[in-house]
């Protein structure tokens, strides 16, 4: 009732003056505009504004992955654009620079604008120029804007993307946290993580076979120092949008539960208990959860090779305290032989056992051993290790570390410390970790279902290949490795 | 001695107006990207001739000097937009020049108006879209590469990348020329053609119909006759960015001839 007593107040002063044009009358504010995954703060007003945005195109050069560079043209320097953040009802004056260097024309068009090309004719800017159009904002919901100028698909293959909120007139129930995170492709002439400058590849957007999935503009955006923090018992909102161009994202966070999803960036709160929730190539969703224990949730696009391949991988860091209630962290782990193992199943390994004995006494065949472990390794590995560090060891910057020539092994696997190669298949590592120069920070689970023999043989595969070399594992140091490590692990405080 | 006369005979040849470097463009037909109904249509090119190179600074210095109107400060907005020619420098008190490592560079903050100008000055006209395009289609090894691949990637590069001032901008000539002999129509600066402006006449599309919507979204697409040929749909966003007035910091021009 009061909004309408207000929209009175508002004709009644709009027709009594005479105003030319009806946001005479409105109080006029500049928008803040934040870089994701920062969002602008809630409006408190109750009423229309005029809300000046002032938004600058730039074209530059900037870092797509680890040691890869890419040319990004950018809605205000970074990919993706700034997020704008209005209210419904409000009329907006929007100015579009386009930076002086730049070398193209460009324009936008947001989704949230009701009128031909969303404003694309109206704003279209050459170099050295700037566009003003106003609209108002008649629809709330979150809406993606993105450049129209042809060829349309290079511009957005390039960063040319953001999110514009409009508030509903009774704003969304209010949360502990808020995030941008959008997730687009890019296109490069060389493929996932070659180093250097990368040219747009005009063939692979056509035939839609990115080199990068990514989220916030870059495969490290959201991850280590980039990522995004709650405390236990909090409720976040993340303003999720994907700027494409082409793919449709499976939008997950792994290890929680939407309680609310609006829809495609509707303003109806209208499923529940969500696992996945898909995001439109040029479309929106908001997904509200809350963190009820600590450790690392992973936003990642379910499309999964996307994820582990090709950089679609965020962090949500969530501190505090433990609840057991809720999540116990491993409480079993042991042996499990199967219920019931055939006569042939048991045949078969004990004649394994006989084999393995006999290689272990003749000193002829000691010499094989390590091609057999070798070999044996190659095995182990592509079922176990290669999604995260790769088929050829080179891992994914700035989120597994490398096992190719990597210092970390070689080091260790040369001097006495060889326990400590052991222990990471055997019992997981997490924390802090440098390789190569270059700091990680996650969390690789213990290989539980490995045997000691599978153990040294993946161990030995992964210090003789891709420039690796090393005396191989044995089984015997390994078992030894495995007697003395379980005491301390024991001792070990528990996380 | 005849060093003495050559230079004499240079100088009074270039008061006279300007000597450039001409290249004969045998007509043919061409499909351009937009302006024919379908991407078997051709249209008809007579032969002309065109600069060897991009007009540049030390070329329009001369020009300034010869026609007093379009030296910088004294031309009316309405003819070129306050950025023309703000890369030359005023030196004591005098009239901004270009500088000395700007000499080679080829001209860019030029209007339409001064670049036609200019072109009649020389004894030409500027080329035509169409004329242009033709020109352009031309790698170093054939007539017409727009629908090489390699050829589109490699404008593309050059597309893609700002270009950091006008400091930024190479010297003419040191690139190889392309089937015709033409040097620098890719890689240095985007050129003004005589009606940049005709493909698309729309300001706003709210007012004047729909035909600028032809370069936004969907459209864009539907109605270029070769879908793959983003460099030409870029040159064509960019022309159609400009109005007569407007000067920007990668844009110059080169002059065309009727035989």
């Amino acid at each position: 009732m009061g909004m309408k007593a207000i929209w009175g107040a508002i004709a009644a002063g709009v027709i009594s003056s005479l105003a030319p044009v009806a946001w005479a009358e409105l109080p006029v504010e500049k928008a803040v505009l934040t870089d994701a995954p920062l969002v602008p703060p809630p409006i408190t007003r109750t009423s229309p504004a005029k809300v000046i945005v002032e938004l600058e195109v730039v074209e530059q050069q900037g870092e797509l992955a680890d040691g890869v560079q890419y040319t990004f043209w950018t809605f205000g320097g970074k990919v993706p654009g700034k997020f704008i953040r209005v209210r419904t009802g409000d009329t907006v004056e929007f100015h579009l620079m386009n930076h002086p260097d730049n070398k193209l024309p460009h324009n936008i068009d947001l989704h949230a604008v009701t009128g031909p090309g969303g404003g694309a004719a109206s704003t279209f800017t050459a170099p050295g120029h700037r566009s003003q159009f106003t609209f108002k904002a008649l629809n709330p919901g979150l809406y993606v804007y993105h450049c129209a100028t042809a060829p349309v698909g290079m511009h957005i293959a390039n960063g040319m993307y953001g999110l514009i909120y409009v508030e509903p007139e009774t704003p969304l129930p209010a949360v502990d946290r808020e995030y941008y995170v959008m997730q687009s492709e890019f296109y490069t002439a060389g493929s996932y993580g070659e180093k250097g400058l990368q040219p747009f590849s005009m063939m692979k957007a056509i035939d839609e076979r990115p080199s990068y999935v990514v989220f916030n503009g870059s495969t490290t955006s959201l991850n280590n120092e980039g990522a995004i923090t709650a405390k236990v018992g909090e409720t976040v909102r993340l303003f999720v949008g994907n700027g494409g161009p082409n793919l449709i994202s499976s939008f997950h966070v792994i290890g929680d539960i939407f309680d609310n999803v609006y829809t495609e960036g509707g303003t109806l709160a209208n499923q529940h208990n969500v696992q996945s929730t898909l995001v439109p190539a040029g479309g929106s969703a908001i997904v509200e959860f809350k963190v009820d224990v600590p450790g690392t949730l992973v936003l990642v696009d379910h499309s999964i090779f996307r994820a582990f391949n090709k950089g679609a991988l965020g962090m949500l860091k969530v501190s505090g305290d433990e609840d057991k209630s809720i999540y116990s962290g491993k409480e079993v782990d042991a042996v499990y032989l199967g219920s019931v193992l055939d006569q042939s199943e048991l045949e078969a390994r004990r004649l394994r056992k006989e084999f393995e004995k006999t290689v272990r006494e003749d000193p002829k065949l000691q010499k094989l051993s390590k091609a057999i472990l070798m070999a044996d390794g190659q095995n182990v590995y592509s079922n176990n290790c290669f999604m995260c560090h790769g088929q050829s060891g080179e891992g994914v910057p700035g989120v597994f570390p490398p096992l190719a020539k990597a210092d970390y092994l070689t080091k260790r696997a040369a001097a006495k410390n060889r326990d400590e190669l052991i222990a990471i298949p055997l019992f997981g590592i997490s924390g802090k970790i440098t390789v190569n120069g270059k700091e990680y920070d996650s969390v690789m689970p213990a290989l539980s279902t490995l045997n000691e023999r599978e153990v040294a043989a993946v161990l030995t595969y992964i210090t003789n290949s891709w420039g690796n070399s090393a005396k191989e594992f044995s089984v015997e140091e390994v078992r030894a490795a495995k007697a003395a490590l379980k005491d301390q692990q024991v001792a070990r405080p528990q996380h | 001695m005849r060093f003495a006369l050559i230079v004499s005979f240079i100088l009074a040849a270039l008061a006279a107006g300007a000597v450039r470097e001409k290249v004969l463009i045998q007509g043919g037909s061409f499909t351009p990207l937009y302006g024919v109904k379908s991407s078997d249509q051709t249209l008809s090119i007579e032969s002309f001739k065109v600069d060897r190179y991009p007009v540049t600074n030390d070329d329009f210095l001369r020009f300034v000097e010869a026609k007093e109107e379009w030296v910088p400060g004294r031309v009316p907005s309405i003819l070129a937009d306050t950025k023309y020619l703000n890369h030359w420098k005023k030196l004591n008190g005098g009239a901004a020049r270009p500088g000395s490592a700007d000499y080679k560079r080829p001209v860019v903050n030029v209007s339409w108006f001064a670049a036609n100008d200019y072109c009649l000055w020389a004894g030409g006209r500027l080329p035509t879209v169409l004329e242009w395009e033709y020109v352009a289609a031309a790698s170093y090894d054939k007539k017409d590469a727009s629908r090489d691949p390699e050829f589109v990637e490699m404008l593309l590069a050059w597309y893609s990348k700002p270009s950091a001032g006008t400091g930024g901008i190479g010297e003419i000539g040191r690139s190889k020329p392309n089937y015709w002999g033409v040097h620098d129509l890719h890689g240095l600066i985007w050129e003004w053609t005589s009606d940049f402006n005709s493909v698309f006449v729309a300001g706003d599309n709210r007012r004047e119909g729909d035909s600028l919507e032809n370069l936004f979204c969907g459209a864009g697409a539907a109605s270029g006759t070769d879908k793959a040929n983003y460099a030409a749909f870029m040159r064509y966003a960019l022309r159609n960015s400009l109005k007569g007035h407007y000067t920007t910091s990668n844009l110059g021009f080169r002059c065309a001839y009727d035989l």
